[in-house]
């Protein structure tokens, strides 16, 4: 028997969770936006004016400009894996999360709220970020579409990843683990600051299995029309670690790890 | 009328081997209060938790007006509401922010008029606009109510509901339980003070050990296990019992002042009137004699202590 009344998507509790979320991100506008922003600031002025006027442009692109799709980049990796691992870390750490368990909504729907809330924050984040860089240096985006493909995939499948991280971690320390040691290394390494080109034959060679060289190296075609690796790789590398994560999501509602007990 | 709650089979054991609830069956009626009595560690926060998709079980099923908790956990859920132990709450949202939270997690479209009169039903409405985190313990617990109340549930649970309450919120919380049950609504309560299941529940559960050891009304509960005692108020202090008494379980208190007797008052001879000519016989005076009946709280002890050999065989509702 179907029950009467109840409809197959829970609309108002996606709704609910998701502007529980940005209420959250309102109350913590200076932390969530405001550093982000000074932060890439400084960027700028270190690499981009005082550093940045004393190199040749890579690839034909002046160096200060050269470094904003990276920039934005590590800037989004940050925020998506922060903002959604603690979105569903929190109710976990304070037991509210109780309410969401006994709730009419099902895994696809939490995931949608909670992630899609997280990946919203971030594409702010970093379309305010473009916007600072235009302040710095002069910026073009040849693929604009692909830009905005990119700044999507990009920012929800780093948005599952830190939800993932957020079901995993136990205290804030292992909340902080993945990013800090982690994601930060591979973006550093990843070509954020510098062509793989650059780079003596082993090391560029290793720099290939750092995937965040593929998801920087497609972002920064998309604005300047040059790449480390082929745009159709990039692609298919950012295609994969999304469906990778989402994998892991569904794996985690399946067999209710560290969620139901 | 069938049953609004249907639990059958019910295990759960934990990944470390403890197993916390051990083939659980218990129909709830609909409309009734039913509260589940057991020490704590008993289970009975884990089989709320279970009924309400907290906890996923080991074995067994769980219907929720004829419908599986697991498979049609929408409709089940969006008419469960649930006020758990522990005052869990969000500290930095408003007190109407987060019942109106939790109406639109439930599935249920905005309805300010209904969010209004759950927070003045719990004398919330002052607070409104308050953060939580600024609230007082007793505040803290009328916001978790509210927020189970806030998607209008037909059944809900209320576990442990007045654990470290001060009289007054106890008084107010049991007002405002029999108010919803006036209005048709489900309720099950775990407890593990003995007066609060004594003076709300219409049938009783007592749960030790992940067991259900006895599920019976209430009246019949107290009638069926109840033992009476009789006292005899003494003119004067007696050092032993006399030795023309010991057919009669009998006990002296008060410094000899009181001899009590310990009947069961359900068996057609209790031995009272016997005993009493017996007294006259022997020319003990008293100045003054009453009977009173065992409370909730005896017969739980006994139920919980008893060997398991002994207890009385659990009944189906």
């Amino acid at each position: 028997m179907k029950p009467a009344g109840v409809p197959a998507f829970n609309s108002h509790g996606v709704w609910a969770i998701f502007r529980f979320e940005m209420a959250r991100f309102k109350r913590t506008l200076a932390q969530s936006l405001v550093a982000p922003v000074i932060t890439t600031s400084l960027y700028f002025v270190v690499f981009g004016a005082a550093i940045g006027s004393r190199m040749a442009g890579v690839e034909g692109v002046p160096y200060g400009a050269f470094i904003v799709p990276g920039l934005i980049m590590l800037s989004l990796f940050t925020a998506s894996l922060s903002n959604a691992s603690f979105g569903i870390y929190f109710p976990k750490f304070t037991g509210t999360i109780y309410e969401i368990l006994s709730a009419p909504v099902s895994p696809s729907e939490i995931v949608l709220a909670y992630v899609g809330a997280a990946a919203v924050k971030s594409i702010v984040l970093g379309l305010i970020i473009l916007a600072t860089a235009g302040l710095f240096v002069p910026i073009q985006i040849l693929h604009p579409l692909w830009m905005i493909a990119f700044l999507l995939l990009t920012t929800i499948t780093f948005s599952l990843f830190g939800f993932i991280i957020g079901i995993w971690a136990k205290g804030f320390e292992q909340l902080q683990f993945i990013p800090m040691l982690i994601i930060t290394p591979l973006t550093f390494l990843g070509g954020a600051f510098y062509s793989i080109d650059m780079l003596p034959p082993t090391w560029r060679t290793v720099s290939l299995f750092n995937p965040v060289v593929y998801l920087i190296s497609g972002f920064r075609w998309s604005f300047y029309g040059s790449a480390d690796v082929g745009v159709g790789v990039s692609l298919a590398a950012t295609l994969g670690f999304f469906l990778a994560c989402l994998a892991g999501v569904v794996w985690i509602f399946k067999t209710g790890y560290r969620l139901k007990n | 009328m069938p049953p609004i709650i249907s639990i059958a089979g019910l295990t759960k054991t934990y990944a470390s081997g403890f197993r916390a609830l051990n083939n659980i069956n218990l129909d709830i009626r609909p409309g009734e209060i039913f509260a589940l009595l057991g020490p704590n560690g008993a289970g009975k926060t884990t089989l709320i938790s279970i009924v309400c998709g907290i906890v996923t079980a080991s074995a067994g099923t769980v219907l929720a007006d004829g419908l599986d908790i697991r498979r049609d956990y929408r409709a089940t859920r969006s008419r469960i509401g649930l006020v758990p132990q522990e005052l869990t709450t969000d500290a930095f949202e408003t007190v109407k922010a987060t019942v109106t939270f939790s109406r639109g997690l439930f599935g249920r479209a905005p309805d300010p008029q209904h969010i209004e009169k759950v927070l003045r039903d719990l004398s919330l409405w002052d607070k409104r606009d308050n953060r939580i985190m600024t609230l007082s313990g007793g505040m803290k617990r009328r916001v978790m109510i509210a927020k189970a109340l806030a998607h209008e549930p037909d059944i809900l649970f209320l576990d442990e509901p007045t654990a470290g309450v001060d009289v007054e919120l106890r008084r107010d919380m049991w007002q405002l339980v029999r108010g919803l049950r006036d209005r048709g609504v489900t309720i099950i309560l775990t407890t593990h003070y003995i007066d609060e299941a004594e003076e709300m529940a219409d049938r009783i559960g007592v749960i030790s050990k992940g067991e259900l050891i006895v599920v019976e009304e209430k009246t019949t509960l107290m009638k069926k296990l109840g033992k009476k005692q009789l006292i005899l108020h003494l003119q004067e202090a007696m050092p032993a019992i006399p030795s023309g008494l010991v057919d009669w379980t009998l006990a002296l208190k008060a410094g000899g002042t009181e001899l009590e007797y310990s009947f069961d008052a359900n068996t057609e001879h209790t031995g009272v009137p016997a005993l009493l000519r017996r007294i006259s016989d022997l020319g003990i005076g008293f100045k003054d004699i009453n009977t009173r009946q065992s409370s909730l709280e005896d017969i739980f002890v006994s139920l919980v202590h008893q060997p398991k050999s002994t207890q009385p065989m659990q009944e189906r509702a």
